[in-house]
């Protein structure tokens, strides 16, 4: 299987601080791999490394094909390949739903109008929002705008979808409906690298779990692992609950 | 009326005329100014930031009748014969421009960095960015101290009248100088003034407000 993401002792600090201390794992196509662990152990930063939101202190980071280590390399034409969606959704404001998922497909892609809405219509249909195309983001609860906001990422028919706590924001309920939408996905065999508190979805739907701890990947392994810890640390965040 | 003919008050009010036309050239120079001023300021680099900086500080720092004499006097040293129109023109946008561009650099900074962020990875260029995420954005949050800010370029364009501009205070002074009726006159100008601003500041409170009900939309 092809490798989307490789991580080889990847190292981030900022000044003094070291947040990441060599983390290595891989992520191959079509794979649902969870990044789980404490608040400060280095998941988020580690994933926004991925899409250039971080860039890269030492050690080696390969996504698509591009060596993100180097530096040298075109962000915007890694971000075509990557979407990512945000624990706050961030969707824009002053925009409808459709206008929000059409405005990276028509300015980026430089769709025509008729063909941005078709695939609009698509990813809208594919999220479950296919009836509030017309809405303004203030309209709808959180989870519906989280739905949008995948629905955006999934406008540029990404190879890899990062998800950054994209349910910590909300409620049980609309929790629910938003990992549905991402299961989904799943089914769908897009490749998918998520941060996320959600135990039972990790559970479910990865394929590897990843838990990390101060900087470092501690265990990882098929989500098998998560009901036989083999390190007390593990162990006390699955028995915590977080 | 009130010992004036009605050529005077005509006379007078033909001042206004131009004092809108100098506004209206005030504010339209210091908006092509202060657009880039406020993106440079909000998101420049940090020499372009420093740079638009010095310029805010010094415009700010220079009362408008020595900027207008500046620009008329200066310019005409070099050998061109400035009319009093470009030079006040120019003068006004010169003040005009550094004040906008702080306005709007504080609408541009109160739309949140996420906003930035999330356009970035869909892959937008910066102009991009900009120009579909951001500033209808900021755009919004600046109707109102945007249309506030105007009722001062109104009322500063009577500081033309140190370099013989024709506008309200000017024709008014000149009324002035033949009948001596300064209460009268200068009342007429103050009504004239007020006639022009209180639209423009009842708007701005309007859309204030309207702004605040609706909340960030």
């Amino acid at each position: 299987m092809e490798e989307i993401v490789r991580f080889e002792g990847l190292k981030k600090s900022y000044g003094d601080v070291q947040i990441l201390n060599g983390v290595s794992f891989s992520v191959h196509a079509g794979e649902v791999v969870a990044l789980i662990g404490r608040s400060g152990s280095g998941k988020s930063t580690a994933l926004r490394c991925v899409n250039g939101l971080e860039s890269v202190s030492g050690g080696a980071l390969h996504v698509c094909g591009r060596a993100m280590h180097k530096g040298d390399i075109n962000l915007a034409e890694l971000r075509k390949e990557v979407g990512i969606v945000f624990q706050s959704y961030n969707l824009f404001p002053h925009l409808t739903v459709e206008e929000n998922v059409m405005l990276a497909p028509r300015k980026v892609k430089k769709l025509h109008k008729g063909e941005a809405h078709d695939l609009a219509a698509h990813v809208l249909q594919q999220v479950g929002m296919s009836d509030r195309a017309t809405y303004y983001p203030e309209q709808l609860s959180g989870g519906q705008q989280q739905r949008v906001a995948i629905a955006r990422s999934l406008a540029m028919e990404p190879r890899l979808m990062l998800f950054d706590e994209v349910t910590s924001a909300l409620d049980p309920e609309l929790t629910g409906e938003v990992l549905k939408v991402i299961e989904g996905l799943a089914e769908d065999g897009m490749t998918m690298l998520l941060v996320t508190h959600e135990m039972a979805f990790a559970r479910e739907v990865a394929d590897q779990v990843v838990f990390m701890h101060k900087g470092l990947v501690w265990e990882n392994g098929a989500p098998q692992m998560l009901d036989a810890p083999k390190t007390p640390e593990l162990k006390q965040f699955v028995g915590t609950g977080f | 009326m009130f010992g004036l003919s009605i050529e005077q008050v005509l006379f007078i009010v033909k001042g206004a005329g131009w004092t809108l036309i100098l506004a209206g050239m005030g504010f339209v120079g210091g908006a092509i100014v202060g657009l880039p001023l406020a993106l440079a300021r909000a998101r420049g680099g940090r020499f372009l930031r420093l740079a638009t900086a010095a310029y805010v500080q010094l415009m700010q720092g220079i009362p408008l009748p020595v900027l207008m004499f500046i620009v008329y006097f200066g310019i005409s040293i070099t050998g061109f014969d400035l009319p009093a129109l470009v030079a006040a023109g120019l003068a006004m946008t010169a003040y005009s421009s550094a004040y906008l561009g702080e306005i709007w650099k504080g609408c541009i900074q109160a739309v949140p960095k996420t906003q930035w962020e999330a356009a970035e990875c869909l892959a937008l260029s910066p102009a991009q960015r900009a120009a579909y995420v951001i500033l209808p954005q900021a755009a919004r949050i600046a109707i109102a101290p945007t249309v506030g800010f105007l009722v001062q370029i109104v009322k500063n364009s009577s500081y033309a009248v140190v370099i013989g501009f024709f506008e309200l205070t000017y024709s008014s002074r000149v009324v002035n100088n033949s009948t001596f009726k300064p209460f009268v006159v200068f009342s007429i100008a103050a009504v004239l003034y007020f006639a022009m601003c209180y639209p423009l500041s009842s708007l701005s409170y309007w859309l204030e407000k309207r702004m605040s009900r609706t909340g960030k939309k």
